[in-house]
């Protein structure tokens, strides 16, 4: 079928349109939702093995040829972000049936929500930079929405700050976007590679360089990397906790995904001062991240700086640009929005259960939530990369591209990451769960057996993709082929 | 005290349907001339915020009894609809088609898928201009 690669997002906006139609029936919505989430799963699935199968999928929106038409590109990188930004979408929905609140539902809760997947699967997904730019505001629209609903005051102030950092930095994105095309003259994704690698074949022309860096900037601020994330530990504090986990555990991803994107396919021919400005900053956010991490004694707070750490050990993966690194960056980020997603439910349960995210005030826990406790260490060790578990095959392959590229101090930067954040997350472990059992108010009523089902599940799934890393790697490594080879990308889209 | 607004409600009588008349040229004459939906719906929304300036706002959800959400709702389906449209007759999403017909009185009139979708942006335009300043207006 042509189409298959637009359903992902032609699903979720469909459903917010006619979810609108049915705001008054909230049982109805969530059918609605639910089943439109289950059959995004479904059809990425297939993408993921179309593309598996026979190579990059392309299709030009509305019959016109690229580069002259909008283009979407669905590599094994992009299909398989769809598929995981699905499984994770499907669970925090079905987990938002009985956290968000009624209050929130009638208010247009679901059809937002699905309008945040558009812009996420078409972010992933377009072959266009200015469509890009409108997937992106499409994402970030739906995600003040989602920030702002039931308007609390700490979700009101942190709404503004959030507001207005995107709105400087989409503003950017419009300028960065402006200045390429006035240099190479078209939005075409691949047909920007091609035209760039015919005008820098001496060496990349210091506008372009200035034009990347632009987008490092941009693309930082969308993905928390030091020193542009000044804005992520407040503005993530606020929502509830479904909302946070699909913030955590995607909108960071998408500006990962396109510093990615972008400087894999436009910059690459660029002398090192890019890959170092890159390399660079992700090695401080990763230090930013830890500082953080183990700095607060919130659990909330903790699990974010958490986020910056591990964009910091992507984006240091793509710097090195060698097979094994973009191997290992690839596998991480998928690892990372798995894992990020479980965790932040996770602690959304404690604080149901506790009515507190002061972890001084939580203690003993296992005693009466032991399966809550062992998912949490589970996932407190796949999150710092224990060897059955999904984080390992991705750290192992960053370090070792680290140590190809002779980048030693950048790989025992990572490396000590790892057990300052596995003592981040230990430290919620040993202090929220061991310890004197104590009594909660309104803990009876926090709905723990029903909330329990969807972190759980994603730790299943993390440990599965760790222990199924052979089955895994293949896909992994074709995305890193993509990746490293731009002529494959450009090829299926232009098809010269 | 209550203030005879006699000169600005027969006025705004006259100019209301010379407006809408106007954005509804403004519509259709989007794709030979400058217009569109954008400016159409636009057009049509400041006609309806006329009204609301001449009356209340009870008055005018009386005069016309549209719930803007839901309006909002149908040009996003209109719009989508189109698009997937093209998916049934499996062709890449959003490829439009026309064709030209001969009517009685119009003469040679070129009929365009396009318009659906452009109806759809003006039936948005509209639904979401009204509902942010209703909702301000109505808030105490």
């Amino acid at each position: 079928m042509t189409n298959l690669i637009i359903l992902p997002i032609v699903i979720p906006l469909l459903t917010g349109v006619i979810l609108i139609f049915l705001s008054k029936s909230i049982p109805a919505q969530r059918i609605v939702a639910a089943l439109s989430s289950i059959a995004m799963m479904a059809v990425s699935f297939i993408i993921v093995q179309k593309v598996r199968n026979d190579g990059v999928q392309s299709l030009n929106i509305s019959s016109w040829e690229a580069p002259f038409g909008i283009t979407l590109v669905s590599d094994m990188l992009a299909a398989m972000l769809v598929l995981t930004t699905s499984i994770i979408a499907f669970l925090c929905l079905v987990y938002s049936f009985k956290s968000i609140g009624e209050e929130r539902e009638k208010y247009y809760y679901y059809p937002v929500f699905n309008f945040l997947l558009v812009g996420v699967n078409g972010a992933f997904t377009t072959g266009d930079i200015f469509n890009m730019f409108v997937f992106f505001e499409v994402m970030l629209m739906s995600s003040y929405v989602l920030l702002s609903l039931g308007g609390t005051k700490i979700q009101l102030r942190e709404s503004i700050k959030y507001l207005l950092v995107n709105i400087i930095s989409s503003a950017l994105f419009v300028i960065a976007v402006a200045y390429l095309y006035s240099v190479v003259g078209t939005l075409n994704m691949a047909h920007i590679s091609s035209r760039i690698s015919e005008i820098s074949s001496g060496g990349m022309p210091g506008i372009l360089t200035v034009i990347g860096v632009l987008f490092f900037i941009v693309f930082g601020l969308k993905g928390a990397i030091f020193p542009l994330y000044f804005w992520m530990p407040g503005s993530y504090y606020a929502p509830p906790a479904p909302v946070l986990a699909l913030f955590g555990a995607l909108l960071t991803k998408v500006g990962v995904y396109a510093i990615t994107r972008t400087f894999t396919l436009f910059f690459y021919q660029d002398s090192g001062f890019l890959s170092q400005l890159l390399a660079g900053l992700a090695l401080f956010s990763v230090v930013a991240g830890v500082i953080g991490a183990i700095a607060y004694w919130d659990l909330k707070k903790i699990i974010i700086y958490n986020i910056i750490v591990a964009v910091g050990v992507i984006l240091y993966g793509v710097s090195l640009m060698n097979e094994s690194a973009l191997m290992g960056a690839v596998s991480y980020l998928i690892h990372d929005m798995i894992i990020k997603a479980a965790l932040f439910l996770l602690v959304g349960i404690m604080i149901a259960i506790t009515g507190t995210s002061n972890l001084k005030k939580i203690s003993g826990l296992i005693a009466k939530y032991p399966g809550l406790g062992w998912t949490f260490f589970i996932a407190a060790l796949a999150l710092a990369g224990i060897p059955p578990l999904s984080g390992f095959i991705g750290k192992l392959l960053i370090v070792q591209g680290g140590v190809e590229g002779k980048s030693y101090l950048g790989a025992g930067l990572v490396l000590m990451s790892s057990l300052l954040v596995l003592f981040s997350v230990m430290k919620i472990f040993i202090n929220g769960f061991w310890g004197q059992p104590r009594t909660f108010e309104g803990e009876e009523k926090a709905p723990v057996k029903w909330l329990l089902i969807f972190p759980a599940a994603l730790v299943a799934l993390s440990a599965l993709y760790g222990i199924g890393t052979e089955t895994v790697l293949p896909y992994i490594s074709q995305a890193a082929d993509t990746l490293m080879n731009p002529d494959i990308y450009i090829n299926a889209v232009l098809k010269e | 005290m209550k203030v005879n607004n006699i000169i600005l409600e027969t006025s705004i009588k006259v100019l209301l349907f010379i407006i809408t008349l106007f954005s509804v040229y403004i519509f259709t004459a989007g794709h030979y001339y400058p217009g569109g939906g954008f400016i159409g719906g636009l057009m049509t929304a400041g006609a309806i915020v006329l009204l609301l300036i001449t009356y209340d706002i009870k008055t005018v959800s009386a005069i016309l009894p549209v719930n803007y959400r839901i309006l909002t709702a149908i040009g996003l389906l209109l719009a989508a609809g189109t698009s997937v449209g093209a998916m049934l007759f499996n062709v890449p999403f959003l490829t439009h088609v026309f064709t030209d017909i001969e009517l009685p009185l119009l003469g040679e009139i070129s009929l365009h898928t396009a318009t659906i979708f452009d109806l759809g942006v003006y039936f948005v335009v509209v639904g979401v201009t009204m509902t942010i300043i209703q909702t301000i207006g109505e808030d105490e």
